[in-house]
């Protein structure tokens, strides 16, 4: 809280930013805590980790100071009061937290709770209900992440530059003690991120945190070991197909069982056992997400890095 | 559970959401206004969270002798919803570096000056392009 009204204030956008990851830390903390621990998991990777990355890099390319305000700030200010206002007005009728009889924990939950092992045949719930359930819901989303990617791409461009200078990294001089602890995390970080992948039917996890912590190895190396450094190990072609190979893995999946003869997304077709089908397809699709975030995200931070290389 | 009274979750969420909206529609620079965002968008994660907790309740991964869980929906909702957060706010942040170069600034007041001296026609566009930078 206090952070974010430290957020608002300042006027050196790199503190904002660097402000603004430790406000995400803290959410992702506060998730946990909340008993929501794959939200916080995803939480703790993108907001604190790509999103800042992300951010910094556009500071880079713009400029690093806010102009002081001109306008007076009296008439934004009622309008956020009355707003807050009546938002805490209608928040005093809301079920307190923890209250087994609100709602939320009344319509579709218990079915969750209750039928969800023993019709999609794994232990965490939020993976089952996820890619099982509310499998159109994901694809939906694994498709808006396709789009985003695609729009970045439009916007920047990846720019096919000659004057790759692999030595030179973005931190400057000869970090010999960084380097030597990045290759030695890069390797753990990309086997964590495939235990997450393939774990994420038992334990917390997923294919969208798994895409982007795979993501987050390879910014790490680009970063330490020179721009550009992370595109001769994964060409941004590559990436496009994956990109959309992600899509159409999910997709696909879909397809099939039409083809079955069950609704879109049934994955009972997959196998003769349904429960088994439901694994199967669950596995299927949350690789195709963690291919497609993977990609998108890798991208975009290709997008944004060889912007700041080409308009130095 | 966690030992907060009933509704301190949501006045807290109310007053992020609040400062992150401050944000949006008081500050002119335009990485400042997807802080903003961002600030608007956790405020709304913990809301849902917050709703999908359940006192007593473990986290939603099924154990052996444990029968009381948080809502796995909820959690479903914003995990998505974060990846397509930081998806979203890459395609504004590559905006805001387009208008960068177009302008040289990121400042809403001087676009804006620099659209009045524009001819009408193209002010409309930009104006557009601005907007959906800010939002």
């Amino acid at each position: 809280m206090l952070i974010a009204v430290a957020a608002i204030r300042l006027s050196d956008l790199f503190a904002v930013v660097m402000l603004f990851g430790v406000y995400s830390l803290l959410t992702a903390a506060l998730f946990m805590d909340l008993d929501a621990v794959d939200v916080a998991f995803t939480e703790a990777a993108v907001g604190a980790g790509v999103t800042t990355v992300l951010m910094l890099s556009s500071l880079h390319l713009t400029k690093r100071w806010e102009a002081l305000p001109r306008r007076n700030p009296v008439l934004s200010l009622i309008v956020v009061s009355v707003t807050g206002a009546a938002l805490v007005y209608a928040v005093l009728d809301a079920p307190g937290l923890g209250d087994p009889s609100a709602p939320v924990h009344q319509h579709v939950t218990p079915r969750y709770i209750e039928q969800g092992q023993a019709e999609v045949g794994m232990p965490n719930l939020v993976t089952a209900v996820l890619a099982s359930y509310r499998g159109y819901d994901t694809f939906g989303e694994t498709v808006v992440i396709f789009a985003a990617g695609l729009a970045v791409m439009l916007l920047l461009g990846i720019k096919d530059d000659p004057r790759l200078r692999p030595g030179e990294s973005a931190i400057g001089g000869d970090q010999l003690v960084l380097r030597s602890v990045t290759k030695v995390l890069i390797p753990l970080i990309l086997l964590y991120g495939l235990y997450v992948q393939f774990h994420g039917d038992f334990g917390a996890g997923g294919g969208f945190q798994a895409g982007v912590i795979f993501a987050t190895a390879f910014v790490l190396y680009d970063l330490v070991f020179g721009e550009g450094a992370a595109r001769a190990v994964v060409p941004p072609g590559w990436l496009h197909r994956l990109a959309a190979l992600g899509v159409l893995i999910y997709g696909g999946v879909g397809v099939y069982s039409l083809l079955a003869g069950r609704p879109f997304l049934d994955y009972s077709a997959l196998a003769d056992d349904p429960v088994h089908g439901q694994h199967l397809g669950v596995l299927l699709v949350e690789l195709g997400v963690g291919i497609a975030v993977f990609s998108v995200v890798l991208l975009i931070f290709y997008a944004f890095a060889g912007r700041s290389r080409s308009h130095r | 559970m966690t030992g907060m009274p009933g509704l301190f979750n949501y006045l807290i969420v109310v007053f992020l959401m609040m400062a992150g909206f401050y944000v949006v529609i008081a500050h002119g620079n335009l990485v400042k206004k997807l802080v903003g965002l961002g600030l608007f968008q956790a405020s709304v994660f913990i809301l849902y969270i917050t709703m999908g907790n359940l006192s007593g309740g473990q986290a939603p991964i099924v154990v052996e002798g444990v029968t009381a869980y948080s809502s796995p929906l909820p959690h479903v909702l914003i995990l998505t919803a974060i990846v397509v957060g930081v998806a979203t706010a890459a395609v504004g942040l590559a905006l805001v570096v387009r208008i960068h170069e177009a302008y040289g600034s990121v400042e809403e007041d001087e676009i804006h000056a620099m659209d009045l001296s524009d001819d009408k026609s193209s002010m409309d566009a930009r104006a557009a392009d601005d907007r959906d930078a800010g939002q």
